[in-house]
C-alpha cells in the first residue's frame, strides 16, 4: 500500500471510531448497517472482483447466516458459536453451489445464483416449522462478550467494527498469499492460469466458497443488528444491492466494497430530502455513474491520482489494478 | 382429464406470454450482448403508457396502438442510444448493472407518477368459456393463445423469410463477418431493439388483464423470461418460445398437482437441471469460449 493509501486508511479508521459518539441511534443504526453490509461486499468483491465470478447469491448466504444465528442463539448456543457456525454453514453451502460454477461462467452463473436467491427465499418463506415463515423471527438479542454487553446501539456498532476490521484483516493477508495471488491470476486470464499448473477448478471453488462464507458472518451480525428477520429482507433486492455496492465503490479494488457500502446505506437516507422520488434519484445516479465510470468510484479516483502523478510513474502493484471486465 | 386440459391450456396462454418476452430477450443478447435486467419492468412499463392514453379518451384499440409506439420509441430507441451503446464498450457487467438500476427506476416511476395500486386492464375478450371435450376453456386464454402464436409467426416470418432478417440473423451470429459482406450492423442491432419493443408491448396488452397492471408485476416476468431463455437456449429464437411455453405449463401443472407453496420453485429446479447437463439450452448452440 502506498504512503497515501496508508494516511487514507489511518483517517478513515479514526473517523469510523469518532463518528458514533456524534449521532443520533438512528445513525448508528445507519453505520452499523455499513458496517455489516461491508462484510457481505468484501464476500462478494472476492468472488466477483478477484475470481471474476457474477454471483447473484450473496444476499441468500447474509440470509442463511441471520436466520442460523437467530435460530441457534434462541436454541441456547452461545454467540461465538453460532457465529462459526453461520461462517462454516455458509463455506459449505457456498462450495456445494460453485460446482455449477466450474461448468458455466458469466451470465449463466449469475442465473444460477440468482435461481439459488430465489430458492433460499421460498425455503424461509414456506417451512414455517423451522423459520415462523413470514411472521419472520423477532427478538433477537444482541450478544454478550466476556462481560461485555453490546445492548446498546453504540457498543454493538464497535462489536461490528471490530468484526469487519478482524475479517478485513484476514482477507488481505489471504489477497496477498499464494492463493489471493491465483484469483487474480483466474481474473486476469484463466487459461493462462491453467496452463501454468494452478488448479482453477478449486481456486473458483475457494475464492466463491469464501467470499459466500463472508456472507454468511455478515448475516450473524445482521440478525442481532435489526433484532427481527424475515423472508423478505434477503430476497433477490438484497443480492442487486450488494452487488450494486461492489460494482459502484469498484470491483477488484480492496477498499472497494468500504465504499461501495457507505453510498448505497446513505445516499437513500440522504436523498430522502426529494421526498418520495429518492429512489429514483438513486436509481438514475447508479446509470449516469456507470455511464461515466464502471470501474466504480475508487477507480474514478484511481484515474485522478494518476493524472495527477504522471510525471512519476510507478509501477502499480497487482492486487489494486482495474479491470474491465 | 377436463381439469387437466383446462390447466394445460392456461398453461399454454401463460407459457406463450414468457415466450415473446424471452424472445425479446434473448434477441437483445444476440446482437448486442445486452443482459437486460429490466426486461420484466419493460413489460409491465406499455400496459400504464395504455391506461394513461384512456385516461386522455382514447378508446382501447387506438390506446393499444399508442402504448405500442410509445413503447417502442421509449423502451427500444430511446434504451438503445441513452443507456446501452455508452455502457456497450465497458463490457457485460456494467450494463447488467444499468439494467439493474433502470427496472429500480421505472418501478419507482411508474408508481410514484401513475398509481401504486393494481389498476383493472380491459381485456381482449368477453369473459365467456366454451367447451371443448367437457373442459372449461376462456375465451380470453385463447385469445391470447392466438395473438402470441400470430405475433411469434409474424417474427419468425420476418427473420427467416426477408433479407432484412436474414441481415439480422447474420449480425446476431458474426458481426464482423456481417460487417464485411456490407450489412449495416449498426443499423440492425437498432432493429432488434426496436422489435423488443414491440415484443414487450404485446406481452403487456396480454399479460395485464390476468394479472392486473401494477408496478411490481415485472418482477415475477423478468424472472419467467430469464428462465425460459436459459433453459430453451440463451442464443436460439426457437429455444427462448420452448422455454416460456415449459415454463407456463409446468408452471400451472405443478402447482395443481404438486405444491402450490413452492411453484416458484420447480422452475428453478429445472434451470439448474438444465444448467448442469446441457449448459446451452435445449435448443442452444455451444457458444465458443473466450481466451
Amino acid at each position: 500500500m502506498s504512503r497515501l493509501g496508508v494516511m487514507a486508511v489511518g483517517v478513515a479508521a479514526i473517523v469510523a471510531i469518532a463518528t458514533p459518539f456524534f449521532l443520533k441511534p438512528f445513525g448508528i443504526y445507519l453505520i452499523t448497517m455499513w458496517v455489516v453490509l461491508t462484510i457481505a461486499a468484501i464476500g462478494l468483491n472476492l468472488t466477483l472482483g478477484y475470481a471474476g465470478q457474477v454471483s447473484l447469491a450473496q444476499g441468500a448466504f447474509v440470509g442463511i447466516g441471520a436466520y442460523s444465528v437467530a435460530l441457534l442463539t434462541q436454541a441456547g448456543w452461545p454467540y461465538p458459536a453460532a457465529f462459526a457456525a453461520a461462517g462454516a454453514l455458509c463455506f459449505g453451502i457456498g462450495w456445494v453451489l460453485g460446482y455449477p460454477a466450474l461448468r458455466v461462467q458469466h451470465h449463466y452463473l449469475a442465473f444460477v445464483t440468482l435461481a439459488f436467491t430465489t430458492l433460499v427465499f421460498l425455503v424461509l418463506r414456506n417451512e414455517e416449522w423451522l423459520t415462523h415463515g413470514i411472521y419472520g423471527i423477532s427478538g433477537i438479542s444482541r450478544p454478550t462478550m466476556l462481560g461485555w454487553s453490546t445492548a446498546k446501539p453504540r457498543d454493538f456498532y464497535f462489536f461490528s467494527l471490530g468484526t469487519l476490521t478482524v475479517l478485513a484483516a484476514a482477507t488481505w493477508w489471504m489477497l496477498r498469499s499464494p492463493w489471493g495471488r491465483a484469483f487474480v491470476a483466474l481474473r486476469e486470464n484463466p487459461i493462462r492460469a491453467l496452463s501454468l499448473g494452478l488448479d482453477t477448478r478449486r481456486y473458483t471453488l475457494m475464492a466463491f466458497a469464501i467470499g459466500s462464507s463472508l456472507g454468511g458472518l455478515s448475516g450473524a451480525l445482521y440478525a442481532p443488528l435489526v433484532q427481527f428477520i424475515e423472508p423478505n429482507s434477503f430476497a433477490l433486492a438484497l443480492s442487486f444491492n450488494l452487488l450494486l455496492m461492489v460494482i459502484v465503490g469498484g470491483s477488484g479494488y480492496f477498499f472497494g466494497p468500504f465504499v461501495g457500502a457507505l453510498i448505497a446505506v446513505l445516499l437513500p437516507e440522504w436523498l430522502r430530502v426529494t421526498q418520495g422520488y429518492y429512489l429514483i434519484v438513486y436509481a438514475a445516479a447508479i446509470m449516469v455513474m456507470m455511464a461515466l465510470c464502471p470501474s466504480g468510484l475508487l477507480g474514478l479516483a484511481e484515474r485522478a491520482l494518476k493524472a495527477a502523478q504522471r510525471h512519476s510513474p510507478r509501477a502499480p502493484a497487482l492486487h489494486t489494478e482495474a479491470t474491465g471486465s | 382429464m377436463a381439469s387437466f386440459i383446462q390447466l394445460l391450456v392456461s398453461g399454454l396462454a401463460t407459457g406463450a406470454i414468457y415466450a415473446l418476452i424471452a424472445v425479446g430477450f434473448t434477441l437483445l443478447w444476440q446482437t448486442s450482448q445486452t443482459i437486460n435486467f429490466a426486461q420484466g419492468e419493460f413489460v409491465m412499463l406499455p400496459a400504464f403508457f395504455i391506461l394513461a392514453s384512456m385516461d386522455f379518451g382514447a378508446p382501447f384499440w387506438l390506446a393499444a396502438l399508442i402504448g405500442i409506439g410509445l413503447s417502442i420509441v421509449v423502451l427500444g430507441l430511446v434504451f438503445k442510444v441513452i443507456i446501452v451503446d455508452p455502457m456497450l464498450r465497458h463490457g457485460v457487467l456494467p450494463l447488467v448493472i444499468s439494467t439493474i438500476a433502470l427496472s429500480l427506476f421505472l418501478k419507482e416511476s411508474v408508481k410514484d407518477f401513475y398509481s401504486s395500486q393494481a389498476q383493472p386492464f380491459p381485456a381482449l375478450a368477453s369473459a365467456t368459456d366454451v367447451q371443448v371435450f367437457g373442459a372449461v376453456i376462456s375465451l380470453q386464454s385463447l385469445a391470447v393463445l392466438g395473438v402470441a402464436i400470430a405475433t411469434v409467426l409474424a417474427l419468425h416470418l420476418l427473420l427467416n423469410k426477408t433479407q432484412l432478417g436474414r441481415c439480422m440473423q447474420a449480425t446476431a451470429q458474426n458481426p464482423t463477418l456481417a460487417r464485411i459482406v456490407g450489412i449495416p450492423v449498426r443499423r440492425m442491432v437498432l432493429y432488434t431493439f426496436l422489435i423488443n419493443g414491440a415484443l414487450v408491448a404485446i406481452a403487456s396488452i396480454l399479460v395485464s388483464p390476468i394479472y392486473l397492471a401494477k408496478f411490481t408485476n415485472g418482477e415475477t416476468l423478468g424472472m419467467a423470461a430469464f428462465l425460459a431463455a436459459i433453459i430453451g437456449g440463451f442464443n436460439q429464437v426457437r429455444g427462448a418460445i420452448l422455454g416460456g411455453v415449459i415454463l407456463g405449463v409446468l408452471d400451472n401443472l405443478s402447482a395443481a398437482y404438486l405444491s402450490s407453496q413452492y411453484r416458484g420453485a420447480f422452475p428453478l429446479l429445472i434451470l439448474v437441471a438444465v444448467i448442469l447437463l446441457r449448459p446451452q439450452g435445449l435448443l442452444g448452440r455451444l457458444e465458443e469460449r473466450t481466451v
